[in-house]
C-alpha cells in the first residue's frame, strides 16, 4: 500500500493511541528521497496590499522623505527607538531599513540568515483591485496584456501539490478553501484561531462518520475529523507546555502566546509532522486612512506578524531549516501618502523569504533608486521581479521539479534563481 | 424505526442508553396525532425543500390544503405585505427608519467632525465608533434578510432575493456600499426578485451600492472605467463570451457599452453640478444616483451590432434591454436559476424550455420559475429513491431550513447567531469580495472543513437555543431549552425519506439533543 496522505490521516483517525509519533515515523520512511519530501513550504497571504515601502524602507532616497511628511519612518539611529533599523551585513552602507516594530522579532532572523527581502516584486496585474489581484495571484496564471480573461480555476498551490503526487501533504489553515488551493487535489482546510478543543468524541465522529459511510462525503469527513483531532492534540500538548515529538525542554511563550504568534506555533506543530504545503491568510492591510508611522495601526500588525513568524520559525524546531516561508501580499501602495495619512492601491511590492536553510541576509532581485522617474505610473513601486518567476525559481530549488512541473504550475513562467536558496 | 429514542424495549440497546434516555425524559413525539394526513412522498419533500427555505408546519400545512400548483403560484405572486409581526420587526430596525442618503450624510458629517479634533486618541475613538455603526448597519440588513428568510411565508420571494443579491453581488466593505446597502436590497432587487428580469438589471445598474462596488460611478467620458459594463455583459446578463451560454461580445462591446454608462454614477453631496443650459434638461438626480450629462459621452454607440444613439440616460435602458432580449441571457440565467434550485448540472431541457419562456414572455422570472418547478420530469425525477437531480444545501439554506425545522414557528430574536454561522461557513450575507458570487455547486462548500463545522453548527442548534432566544444585545432572553426536532413535521415529512444508516445512526442516540444533531447533521439533510 502506497502511504498517501490519506493513508495517514486514516491511521490517525482510527486512533494510534499517540497519532503524532508513529505517524512521524512513517513519513520519514515514505519520504525517503532527500530534497522534495522533507521540504516544507508556507505561503503567508497579506490581504489587503500591505504598504511595503514602510516596512523594508529604502533610507538613502530622500523623495521617500519629502513624499512621506507624516508617515515616514526617521532614517537609522541608535539612539532613536522610532527609528528604521538598517538591513545591511557589516560595513557596508544600507539602502534599506526595516520597521522598528519587526526589530524584536525578525533581525535575529535576518542576522543568522534566514530572512531576506525581495523588493520590486509583484504581478503584472494592474488592476490595483484587491479581488482581481488577489485572484490573479492565487491563480497563478498569466495575466493577459490586455486584462481581459479572468481565471477563476485551480490555485497554484493546488498544481504544486498536483505536481510532488503522492509527497504532496497540503493544508490551509483558513475557514473555506483559499483560490490558492482550489483544484484536483483534495486540500483540508481548518482555522485554527478557536479553542482547539476537539468538536466531538470519539462515539460521536463515529455515528456522524457512520452516516456517511459509502457516500461521496466519508472521506472528506474522516479527513475533517482527524485533522481537528490533531489540531486538538496538538493544542492540547501546547497549552501544557511540552513540544509535540521533541525533545525541547522549554517552549517558549506557549502559554502567553495570543493571536497570530498562537496562530503561527499550531500552524508550525502541524507543519512538522503532517503537512508540507501551507496556507494563511492575515488581513488587515488596506491602511487608506491613519497608517501612522513607527507606531500606529501599520506598526501594530507588523509586530503580530512579526512576533508570528519567529515563533512558526521556532516552533518548527529541526524542520525549520527544511522550511521556505514566502510572505507575500496583493500589490503595495502608493509611494506618496495620500490626503488622510495613509496610502492608496499602489503595485509592486516586497516579497519576504524565510527559512533556516536560505541565505538570507540579503536584499535580493533587481533593484533601482526610488525617484518620480523610476516609480510605475510615477505612482508606486515597478514590478522588477515577477512572483510567478520568484515562487517557480523557489518550487524549482526546494522539490527538484523539472521544468515542465513547473510548466503545469506557473504556465509561461521563466524561473528565477535569486541567490536566496 | 427513525423515532428519537422510541421506548428502549424496541431498541434492546445497551442499558447505558436506556438510562441515559430515562435520566432526560424524552418526549417522544406519537405519529398518531389527531387529524393525521398522509405523509408526504419523496418527491414532494424534495420539491417543496426547493420552493421553501425548508419546510415547516405552516409550510406543511398550506401545501396539504391547497395542493402543489395553487402554492407554487402562491409563491410566484405574494403579497406585497409580510405578515404584521414580521412587518412591524423590520419597521423597527434602524435600517428601516433612515434613508441611504441619510446615513452618507450622517457619516460624511461625522468624518468632517473627527477631522477637526485636536487629540488623537479622540480621533482613534471616533473612527472606532464610525465603524462600529457601520457594521450595525450591515448587520441590520442581515438581520432583516434572515428574519424574512426564516419567517415569511413568500418563501421563493425571499430565495429569489438571496438569488439575485448573489447574482448582482455586492461587497459591503468597499466604500460606501455599507450605507446603501439595505436600500440596494430591498428596492432594486427584492421589489423585482419575482418581476421582469430587464427590470431587475436595470434597477442595479441605476443602484448607488452597484455604481459603488463596479466603479461606474468613477466612469466619465475620456476617463473610462470599464469594469461595471465587462461584468454587466459578463456575470449579470449574458455570460462570459465563448460560454456555455452562446454569448459571442468582444472587447469592443465592453466598450461601447462603458461608453453608454458613461455619467451613471453618484452624486454624495447636496450640491448639483453646473452645467451648460443644452445639458441642464439631461441631468437626473434621485437621492444618491445621478447622472451627470457633463460625464457622459454623446457619441453613437454600436453594442453587439445594435446602434445606440448617443442622447444620455436613456441610452442605458435602450443598452440594458438589449442585452436581456439575447438568447444568451435567457439560457445563462435560466441555467443559473436551475443550478440553484435544481441540481448543480441541470438537465439541458429543462433549461432550453426556461430559456424559452424567458424570450417568450421578455424576460418574466416568474414565468419561468413556473415553467421549471411545474416541469414533469423534474417532478418525476425527484420522487425516485436514489434521485438523479440531488441539491447540496449552500450554507444559507442549511443554516435557515435547520433553524426553520427546529424552532418551526418560534420567534427568533438575536440573529447574530446565525449570522456567525455563515461566516463560518465562508458565505457571509453581503461578504463576497469578488463580483462573481458565492459558488451554487456543491464543490464550493463541501471541503472537510466546512462539513465539520455544518456538524459543529447542527450541534448548536440541536442542544440548545444557541442564544437566539435572547435580546439583540445578547442580553438573556427566556430560557427556551433545547428544540423537539422530533416533530409532526419529522414524522410527516422528513421520516419517510431517511436513509437506513441515518436510521441505524439515530438508533445509537444518547439524548434527544444528540439524535437533533444527528438529524441536522445527516447527508438526508444536507440535501435540499
Amino acid at each position: 500500500m502506497g502511504i498517501t496522505r490519506r493513508n495517514l490521516l486514516k491511521a490517525a483517525l482510527v486512533g494510534v493511541a499517540h497519532p503524532l509519533l508513529p505517524v512521524r515515523g512513517i513519513v520519514s520512511q515514505a519520504f525517503a528521497a532527500p530534497g522534495a519530501a522533507d521540504a516544507k513550504f508556507l505561503l503567508v497571504f497579506l490581504r489587503g496590499g500591505y504598504d511595503a515601502a514602510n516596512v523594508v524602507i529604502p533610507i538613502g532616497s530622500d523623495f521617500y522623505y519629502e513624499v512621506r511628511p507624516t508617515i515616514a519612518i526617521p532614517k537609522p539611529d541608535a539612539a532613536n527607538s522610532n527609528a528604521a533599523v538598517p538591513l545591511a551585513r557589516a560595513n557596508d552602507a544600507a539602502d534599506w531599513g526595516l520597521h522598528p516594530a519587526l526589530a524584536e522579532s525578525m533581525l535575529p532572523l535576518w542576522r543568522r540568515g534566514h530572512l531576506g527581502f525581495v523588493p520590486f516584486a509583484g504581478t503584472s496585474d494592474l488592476t490595483r483591485s484587491h479581488f482581481e489581484t488577489q485572484d490573479s495571484i492565487e491563480s497563478g496564471m498569466p495575466v493577459s496584456p490586455a486584462g481581459g480573461q479572468r481565471t477563476y480555476g485551480s490555485g497554484f498551490l493546488n498544481r504544486l501539490a498536483a505536481a510532488l503526487d503522492a509527497e504532496a501533504a497540503p493544508v490551509a489553515f483558513t475557514d473555506g478553501l483559499p483560490m490558492v488551493m482550489a483544484g484536483d487535489v483534495v486540500v483540508p482546510n481548518v482555522s485554527l484561531k478557536g479553542t482547539g478543543k476537539p468538536p466531538f468524541d470519539e462515539r460521536q465522529m463515529d455515528l456522524l462518520a457512520g452516516m456517511y459511510a459509502g457516500t461521496r462525503f466519508q472521506p472528506l469527513i474522516s479527513e475533517g475529523f482527524a485533522l481537528r483531532k490533531t489540531v486538538a492534540e496538538q493544542a492540547e500538548m501546547m497549552a501544557q507546555g511540552g513540544t509535540p515529538g521533541e525533545m525541547q525542554a522549554a517552549n517558549r511563550n506557549a502559554l502567553t502566546a495570543r493571536g497570530f504568534e498562537l496562530e503561527a506555533r499550531r500552524m508550525a506543530g502541524l507543519m512538522k509532522e503532517k503537512f508540507n504545503i501551507g496556507f494563511i491568510d492575515v488581513g488587515g492591510w488596506d491602511t487608506h486612512v491613519n497608517q501612522g508611522g513607527a507606531q500606529g495601526q501599520l506598526a501594530n500588525l507588523l509586530a503580530s506578524l512579526g512576533d508570528g513568524l519567529a515563533a512558526f520559525a521556532d516552533q518548527m524546531g529541526p524542520a525549520w531549516n527544511q522550511t521556505v516561508v514566502c510572505v507575500l501580499s496583493e500589490f503595495g501602495r502608493t509611494f506618496r501618502e495620500n490626503g488622510t495619512r495613509g496610502t492608496d492601491h499602489g503595485h509592486g511590492s516586497v516579497h519576504w523569504i524565510l527559512g533556516g536553510g536560505i541565505s538570507g541576509g540579503r536584499v535580493a532581485g533587481e533593484q533601482v533608486a526610488v525617484t518620480p522617474q523610476t516609480l510605475n505610473q510615477n505612482r508606486d513601486f515597478p514590478v522588477l521581479t515577477e512572483y510567478r518567476s520568484m515562487l517557480a525559481g523557489i518550487f524549482r530549488r526546494i522539490y527538484s521539479l523539472d521544468s515542465a512541473r513547473l510548466a503545469r504550475i506557473f504556465p509561461n513562467a521563466a524561473s528565477v534563481d535569486l541567490g536566496l536558496l | 424505526m427513525g423515532a428519537p429514542l422510541p421506548t428502549v424495549g424496541i431498541r434492546g440497546r445497551v442499558s447505558l442508553l436506556a438510562a441515559i434516555a430515562a435520566a432526560v425524559a424524552i418526549a417522544v413525539p406519537t405519529a398518531s396525532s389527531p387529524a393525521k394526513a398522509a405523509p408526504l412522498s419523496r418527491g414532494e419533500l424534495r420539491w417543496l425543500s426547493r420552493v421553501t427555505f425548508g419546510i415547516d408546519s405552516a409550510t406543511l400545512a398550506r401545501y396539504r390544503t391547497i395542493g402543489r400548483e395553487k402554492f407554487l403560484d402562491e409563491q410566484l405572486h405574494p403579497p406585497a405585505d409580510d405578515p404584521p409581526r414580521l412587518l412591524a420587526a423590520i419597521a423597527a430596525l434602524q435600517v428601516s427608519r433612515q434613508t441611504a442618503q441619510a446615513r452618507i450624510a450622517a457619516n460624511r458629517a461625522e468624518q468632517q467632525r473627527i477631522a477637526a479634533l485636536a487629540a488623537e486618541t479622540d480621533k482613534q475613538q471616533a473612527r472606532t465608533a464610525l465603524n462600529q455603526a457601520g457594521g450595525q448597519v450591515v448587520y441590520e440588513t442581515a438581520k432583516r434578510h434572515l428574519m424574512r428568510a426564516l419567517a415569511s411565508p413568500s418563501q421563493l420571494r425571499e430565495q429569489l432575493t438571496w438569488f439575485w443579491m448573489n447574482h448582482f453581488s455586492v461587497f459591503s466593505g468597499k466604500a460606501n456600499v455599507r450605507w446603501t446597502l439595505a436600500e440596494y436590497e430591498e428596492r432594486a432587487v427584492r421589489a423585482h426578485a419575482l418581476g421582469r428580469f430587464s427590470d431587475l438589471v436595470l434597477a442595479t445598474a441605476t443602484a448607488p451600492a452597484m455604481l459603488e462596488y463596479l466603479d461606474n460611478a468613477q466612469s466619465a467620458a475620456g476617463r473610462i472605467n470599464e469594469n461595471y459594463a465587462r461584468e454587466l455583459m459578463e456575470l449579470h446578463t449574458l455570460g462570459v463570451s465563448g460560454g456555455a451560454s452562446g454569448s459571442t461580445y468582444t472587447q469592443t462591446d465592453v466598450q461601447e457599452l462603458a461608453r453608454v454608462l458613461t455619467g451613471v454614477g453618484l452624486n454624495l453631496t447636496d450640491a448639483a453640478p453646473r452645467l451648460p443650459p443644452n445639458q441642464q434638461a439631461l441631468y437626473v438626480r434621485a437621492g444618491l444616483f445621478e447622472f451627470n450629462p457633463a460625464r457622459h459621452d454623446f457619441g453613437t454607440k454600436t453594442v453587439l451590432g445594435h446602434t445606440i444613439a448617443g442622447r444620455g440616460l436613456p441610452e442605458v435602458e435602450e443598452a440594458i434591454v438589449l442585452l436581456c432580449r439575447q438568447p444568451a441571457t435567457a439560457r445563462f440565467i435560466s441555467f443559473k436559476l436551475a443550478t440553484y434550485f435544481v441540481a448543480d448540472a441541470p438537465p439541458p431541457a429543462l433549461v432550453e424550455k426556461m430559456a424559452r419562456t424567458f424570450l417568450k414572455t421578455d424576460g418574466s422570472i416568474a414565468a419561468v420559475l413556473r415553467e421549471m418547478f411545474l416541469d414533469r420530469s423534474l417532478i418525476a425525477a425527484l420522487d425516485v429513491p436514489e434521485p438523479t437531480l440531488e441539491k447540496f444545501k449552500d450554507p444559507l439554506q442549511f443554516v435557515v431550513s435547520s433553524m426553520r425545522l427546529a424552532y418551526d414557528g418560534k420567534w427568533i430574536t438575536n440573529h447574530h447567531p446565525a449570522v456567525n454561522w455563515l461566516q463560518q461557513l465562508g458565505e457571509p450575507l453581503y461578504g463576497r469580495v469578488t463580483p462573481d458570487g458565492y459558488p451554487l455547486t456543491e464543490a464550493g462548500w463541501s471541503s472537510s472543513g466546512q462539513l465539520v463545522r455544518r456538524f459543529e453548527i447542527a450541534r448548536a442548534i440541536g442542544s440548545g437555543n444557541a442564544g437566539l432566544f435572547n435580546e439583540d444585545d445578547n442580553t438573556p432572553g427566556p430560557g427556551t431549552g433545547f428544540p423537539m426536532l422530533g416533530s409532526r413535521v419529522f414524522f410527516d415529512a422528513i421520516d419517510p425519506a431517511l436513509s437506513a444508516r441515518t436510521r441505524e445512526a439515530f438508533g445509537r442516540a444518547s439524548s434527544q439533543q444528540e439524535w437533533n444533531m444527528l438529524l441536522l447533521a445527516s447527508p438526508d439533510w444536507m440535501q435540499r
